[in-house]
């Protein structure tokens, strides 16, 4: 019996270790491939540049490795305050105020607010008409996703149901033209290689009069409570990846996929590209986002007209 | 920076005396270039966040071999430039650090090894890793030790605890285990090996945690401190040595015998299975 804890224990680090550095590697292989593919054409993976072709395999990598302690790992680096804001993001647009919706919730894997929409509009409005779609691209946090509904009441019903998808690209026959609500995407648009075909996405799906609302780290503006936000992000949170989940460079990943996500003012400015009417270009009541906790999460929303 | 934590001059000892703490909290940031493949440098927060935190990891999860690694190197602190000045002290060592040698399933011809004749260090290695099952595969790398002479010594000390098995006549289970980090404790001075033997035995059940401080604790705490420094030993360039020569130049002696968990028969039939021509005719008996 111990000789296969020995032996297991040196398997599951290369194991843990071969899903990490797998990314890293195939980073290493496209970047020396040559100009065979479209290196002309680059974009950020954390601080590293990389082909564009690149970027959604690598983020899968990424997100394959951290599925199983995702929930986990979120209460370790937020301590918890993740869901705060999630509940702060959900409550602010009240799902099922003027009756039952139809939600698509993007890159929401496992499935934190698309539970917090149908608890809110069942607790709240007596609501259970309404549905939510939740798309991943990553197959392992669906598996999670849906391992956290069969815990719920809303397993089996109509009210939730799980696709795999790119949000750059999804599919034309599962989500048709002018047809949700409500889109949300929570820490998700960050991973995404292009921004504004995913937002160019969200405007096709979404119905008029629908609403596009996306919940992201952002930029921190007071100096003080920046560089303490810095100095944790950077210390702390890959240290974390490597005890609890055995794992540094997918939280190093994480940690510096933030710091390349455009600032809010940028981010509003796209979003009105897309299409959507969004508030002013300021923060707070009738701004076009929201900040939370100083900028270090970001609530943005836009209408579609 | 390693003479301030090894060898003061006594003549400036009151003077540089605080000079090792400052230079600790400020030695690095996390901003340092790598010195080495899968060097990770740490600030002396993020050692001390990694040591604590590797700490409850490996005991809550004792499967989580790279937390005990990291734990090792997080705590290391003035015992890896001791024990490189050990090997610098003797030829054998010296001989070791320049030549680097790495013990993995690449750089140990095992079929060589089960050819050699019976009662040779070479030969009981295979064997203890046959009765074992164990393989001399990559041990977890070092990431968080900065200088790459001192990552090269502990990485040796971590790919050598096959060794120290074999020599003493131990296996892998876990009393063994411990017996060995109160060996090595006492013969290299490293604190990893300390805080394992400290709270490794809460896991045991209480026959063999007495057991365990009975026999095997006196045993490892004498031996491994009358015992020369096994840092030292260049175990590739003595795999033909007999295993008692060795044993006495050392300074070892066995322990109590431990329970294996396959009997030795099975093991010397893999090793005939490999070695059919040597094995014939040699009318050798089985080594204790």
């Amino acid at each position: 019996m111990q000789t296969s804890l020995r032996v297991s224990t040196r398997s599951t680090i290369k194991r843990h270790s071969h899903r990490a550095f797998a990314a890293c590697r195939s980073y290493a292989q496209n970047h020396t491939e040559g100009p065979a593919q479209d290196t002309s054409r680059t974009t950020h993976f954390g601080f590293k540049t990389i082909p564009e072709s690149s970027k959604e395999s690598l983020v899968k990598d990424v997100f394959d490795s951290v599925a199983s302690k995702y929930d986990i790992m979120n209460d370790a680096m937020s301590l918890g305050i993740h869901r705060l804001w999630k509940d702060d993001y959900v409550s602010s647009l009240k799902p099922g105020r003027r009756g039952p919706m139809k939600c698509i919730d993007v890159a929401g894997g496992t499935g934190d607010i698309a539970l917090r929409i149908l608890d809110f509009a069942r607790e709240k409005y007596a609501d259970r008409e309404t549905s939510v779609s939740v798309v991943d691209i990553n197959t392992q946090m669906l598996k999670e996703g849906e391992r956290r509904f069969k815990k719920t009441m809303y397993h089996n019903t109509p009210q939730v149901s799980f696709h795999e998808g790119n949000a750059q690209a999804l599919s034309k026959e599962e989500f048709p033209d002018n047809a949700f609500d409500l889109y949300t995407i929570a820490f998700g648009i960050r991973n995404c290689t292009s921004i504004p075909m995913v937002l160019q996405e969200a405007y096709r799906v979404l119905k008029p009069g629908g609403t596009f609302a996306c919940l992201e780290f952002s930029k921190v503006t007071n100096p003080l409570l920046g560089s303490v936000y810095d100095q944790y992000s950077f210390s702390v949170i890959p240290l974390l990846g490597t005890i609890l989940a055995g794992d540094r460079e997918s939280y190093q990943y994480l940690v510096e996929s933030i710091r390349r996500f455009p600032s809010q003012p940028d981010f509003a400015k796209m979003i009105q590209d897309a299409g959507f009417s969004t508030g002013g270009m300021f923060e707070g009541r009738g701004g076009a986002w929201r900040d939370l906790w100083g900028g270090v999460a970001c609530i943005h929303t836009g209408v579609k007209i | 920076m390693n003479r301030f934590l090894t060898g003061i001059p006594r003549t400036s000892c009151r003077k540089t005396n605080l000079l090792p703490v400052v230079n600790v909290a400020t030695r690095r940031t996390v901003t340092s270039k790598p010195a080495y493949d899968g060097h990770i440098p740490l600030n002396f927060f993020e050692n001390a966040f990694l040591a604590v935190g590797s700490a409850v990891m490996s005991l809550a999860d004792p499967r989580r071999g790279d937390m005990i690694a990291a734990l090792g190197e997080t705590t290391a602190g003035p015992a890896l430039p001791r024990l490189r000045d050990l090997m610098l002290e003797s030829a054998e060592g010296r001989q070791i650090l320049k030549d680097r040698p790495r013990v993995n399933s690449q750089t140990v011809d095992m079929n060589a090894l089960a050819r050699l004749p019976e009662g040779t260090f070479g030969q009981a290695y295979v064997t203890w890793l046959e009765r074992c099952g164990v393989t001399p595969d990559t041990r977890e790398p070092v990431h968080y030790i900065d200088d790459p002479e001192l990552a090269y010594v502990m990485q040796r000390y971590r790919e050598c605890h096959d060794f120290y098995h074999c020599i003493c006549n131990l296996p892998v289970n876990v009393s063994s285990e411990l017996a060995l980090k109160f060996f090595e404790f006492v013969n290299l001075g490293l604190p990893v090996a300390g805080i394992s033997a400290a709270f490794g035995h809460l896991r045991l059940s209480w026959p063999q945690r007495q057991r365990l401080f009975a026999e095997y604790v006196p045993w490892a705490l004498k031996c491994g401190s009358s015992a020369s420094s096994l840092i030292t030993v260049y175990w590739e360039k003595r795999w033909e040595q007999d295993v008692d020569e060795m044993k006495r130049e050392l300074g070892l002696w066995d322990p109590p015998e431990a329970k294996w968990p396959k009997p030795l028969s099975e093991a010397k039939a893999a090793a005939e299975k490999r070695a059919p021509l040597s094995s014939q005719g040699n009318g050798a008996t089985p080594s204790a």
